[in-house]
């Protein structure tokens, strides 16, 4: 992975937001959702930057974005693919809906593609149990998905 | 003094509000087992995540049993430590550990030393009922400390350490559930972290997770080199606390056995580091008059106050994170290295022997001084100045491999010239002991008086940060100590922000100083341990026939023959050094 460099108006931006929490070291969590708003992630440089504000180490603000599922300190990809795991889809087959994806895609959920283009992650119900299994690219809601399909998805975007 | 009164094994038992179950207990002589609580009473140091739940007991009327450590008492709370329900459970719990822990204990660092080892042999735990997957992470070696964290139990202990009482921040919980480990930042290693080398996890991990970079071998070889002359050096420290690897009494000192054990073991030359401090006293105690003086004389490039710099740990620590104050510190490298530059000087020329034939070793609390004797500076043409450092713990390895029967042994001297010293030299093992060695020294200096009294008793103790005036014939001399990183820090903040009024303060990194050292033998969360280290420090002390540095024979002659004066040019280029700003060493991912 590249390293990040922060522009200068994103650092301002970041330590907006960890003042709008008056630096305080209860709020990390908070300033870390907000962060990852703003970034799509959370990169090393951005965790560093937030230690100092908040006055508290680098070592534990790993140790919450690696704790929470929800924080991530990898890119997404330009077309983010999510992956229906509620019980409609799952029953329905999602499993080999993300199996193929990872296949094809040669990366794991959770992570980007080298060229960044596509990234994989897992949702909750996205409440379209009719049209189970579903997939998201980006806005976009992909019924009834096989695994069969996933490559014709793929090529919709890899252009 | 509100009180309770509660039963605990059918025992009336009456304690203070807000004492917990697990105290009361053992104010009652009931020791109720626990493994991730650590409390170091005379430190002020207290751990209770309440993650392992080893010290569970019964309490009647509650459904669950409840974890001791931090319980509370209640008014006629009735308590049962080991009925069948109790045991059975803390037995559960162990399993589970285990569990995901590797078996080979054999070959472990910690093996016979390891908490977890000796819980698991006191509750009979002969099976481990439960199979499941062994978690397994890489191993990662820094200079000093080895992380093997297979072996981590996640009881914390480090993490409080390095957070709450060194103000460090290295480790820290990282990642959840079963892949969850205790970790530097970005799961680096911990040589690229801002990791002082203290030691400090190491001295309260239970466990073999954390452990020292271990020298023996290679002292072993240079032993049995012929070609070699093998030269040792001992610190202060480590007289006051070798005693306890071989079941003797905390606060035995070992001095003249721990000497003749050195030359049975087969070192040319037993030397001792408190020649080496008695060196560091007359630079560093010169540099402090000087700067004061000249800044008294309204020198304004002249910063004061003088922060002394003997311990490595300490001095990576501003190095990492206040490189802004680098010039704030005394240049006057620590006694280890202090002595490997005289050693390879002075004393090869003197038995001409060829620096590169020439190993020095050192015993040290530390494991600090294990990084510090592999830095470039500290090193001519590739050969450094002090070729291993060793802590107490493995000189004490080293003896019982060599069958030595320590107890047995007859006290012997050191061996002339550096191992003669002074009991300011020997006071360097201790907070507080490195200024009052200062004191003795700059004291007569300055004045040109006789000191009446050579104990500065207000600059004894255990307190954190403690602050006395000394009366320099009229000039009051404001002196401050702190102990433990997390009181370095404050008072480093105020010299930040200009608040400062000290001419001269002392650091040590490890609470205690150094008889509270990463490398001393394990005190198991007996903080009693330190303090009658501390008392056995002075008592070597006070029964020496000199006890100040400048009067040290040796020392004096030393300057004599080859030094000159204190801060001449031959000392600065052998007994200084100067700083790195590494905060911008700190490195973030690939
Ligand atoms: S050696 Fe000291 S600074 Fe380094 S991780 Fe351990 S406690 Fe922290
Ligand atoms: S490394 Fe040692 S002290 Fe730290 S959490 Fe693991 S077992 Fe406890
Ligand atoms: S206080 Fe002593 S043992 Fe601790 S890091 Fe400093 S020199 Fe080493
Ligand atoms: S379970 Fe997938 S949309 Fe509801
Ligand atoms: S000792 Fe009480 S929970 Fe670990």
């Amino acid at each position: 992975m590249a390293n990040i460099k922060l522009s200068a108006n994103k650092l301002d931006e970041l330590r907006e937001v960890c003042k709008s929490f008056n630096n305080e070291k209860g709020e990390l969590i908070n300033v870390l959702h907000k962060a990852q708003g703003i970034f799509g992630y959370l990169p090393a440089e951005v965790q560093e930057v937030i230690a100092r504000e908040l006055n508290v180490s680098v070592a534990h603000v790993y140790g919450v974005v690696t704790f929470y599922s929800f924080f991530t300190m990898l890119p997404k990809g330009e077309h983010p693919v999510s992956i229906c795991l509620g019980t409609a889809c799952y029953v329905r087959g999602a499993e080999k809906v993300i199996e193929e994806f990872k296949r094809i895609l040669n990366i794991n959920v959770g992570e980007t593609t080298p060229d960044g283009k596509f990234s994989l992650a897992c949702l909750r119900c996205v409440g379209a149990c009719g049209l189970a299994p579903v997939v998201l690219v980006g806005e976009k809601v992909f019924g009834r998905v096989s695994p069969d399909g996933v490559k014709d998805i793929i090529a919709e975007y890899a252009k | 003094m509100e009180t309770i009164k509660l039963k605990i094994d059918n025992k009336v038992v009456e304690v203070a509000k807000g004492t917990t179950i697990l105290k009361a207990a053992r104010e009652a002589g009931i020791h109720i087992p626990t493994l991730c609580y650590l409390h170091l009473h005379d430190l002020n140091i207290e751990n209770k995540p309440a993650g392992c739940r080893v010290c569970v007991v019964e309490v009647e009327g509650r459904r669950n049993l409840a974890p001791a450590c931090v319980t509370e008492c209640t008014e006629g709370m009735v308590v049962n430590t080991h009925n069948i329900r109790v045991l059975n459970s803390r037995k559960t719990v162990l399993e589970l550990i285990l569990s995901d822990h590797p078996t080979d204990c054999l070959i472990c660092a910690k093996n016979g030393n390891c908490e977890l080892q000796s819980m698991a042999q006191e509750f009979g735990i002969r099976k481990i009922h439960y199979e499941g997957e062994q978690s397994t992470y890489r191993e990662d070696t820094s200079p000093a400390i080895i992380r093997d964290i297979d072996k981590c139990i996640m009881c914390r202990r480090c993490e409080m350490m390095c957070n709450d009482v060194q103000t460090v921040g290295v480790l820290s919980a990282v990642n959840r559930g079963f892949m969850s480990v205790v970790a530097p930042a970005f799961e680096m290693n911990l040589d690229h972290s801002v990791c002082t080398y203290c030691g400090q996890c190491v001295a309260v991990c239970p466990t073999g997770a954390l452990t020292e970079v271990d020298h023996t071998n290679s002292v072993i070889r240079a032993l049995a080199d012929p070609t070699k002359t093998v030269v040792v050096q001992a610190a202060p420290a480590v007289r006051a606390a070798l005693g306890e690897e071989f079941g003797l009494e905390a606060g035995t000192l070992v001095t003249g056995k721990m000497a003749a054990a050195l030359r049975r073991l087969g070192f040319d030359y037993v030397f001792d580091t408190d020649f080496a401090a008695d060196l560091t006293i007359m630079e560093e105690g010169t540099e402090l008059l000087d700067r004061i003086t000249r800044h008294l004389n309204g020198d304004k490039n002249v910063p004061l106050p003088i922060l002394t710099s003997c311990c490595p740990g300490w001095v990576n620590f501003f190095e990492h994170q206040f490189p802004e104050m680098m010039d704030i510190p005394s240049t006057a490298r620590s006694p280890q290295q202090m002595f490997g530059a005289i050693a390879k000087t002075y004393f090869a020329d003197k038995i001409g022997v060829k620096r590169e034939n020439l190993v020095v070793v050192s015993i040290m609390p530390c494991l600090a001084k294990k990084y510090e004797c592999q830095r470039d500076e500290f090193a001519t043409d590739g050969n450094p100045d002090v070729d291993f450092s060793i802590s107490t713990r493995e000189l004490a390895h080293l003896i019982k491999q060599s069958n030595i029967e320590f107890n047995e042994l007859p006290d012997e001297d050191f061996d002339h010239p550096m191992g003669e010293s002074t009991g300011a030299g020997v006071i360097f093992g201790t907070t507080g002991g490195v200024i009052e060695a200062a004191c003795r020294t700059a004291y007569e200096l300055f004045t040109g008086k006789k000191l009446q009294k050579i104990a500065f008793e207000e600059l004894r103790g255990m307190e954190y940060i403690r602050e006395a005036t000394i009366d320099f014939n009229g000039l009051p001399i404001k002196i401050g100590i702190a102990h433990g990183l997390g009181n370095a820090r404050k008072l480093l903040q105020d010299i930040k922000d200009g608040k400062s009024e000290f001419h001269a303060i002392e650091i040590m990194a490890c609470p205690g100083g150094c008889i509270g050292g990463g490398g001393q033998p394990l005190h198991h969360g007996d903080s009693s341990v330190i303090k009658a280290r501390q008392k056995a420090i002075y008592a070597e002390d006070a029964g020496k026939t000199i006890r100040k540095s400048h009067e040290n024979p040796y020392i004096i002659k030393l300057y004599d023959e080859f030094l000159g004066k204190p801060l001449s040019e031959k000392s600065h280029h052998l007994l200084h050094t100067h700083y790195f700003d590494k905060s911008k060493e700190i490195k973030t991912v690939e």
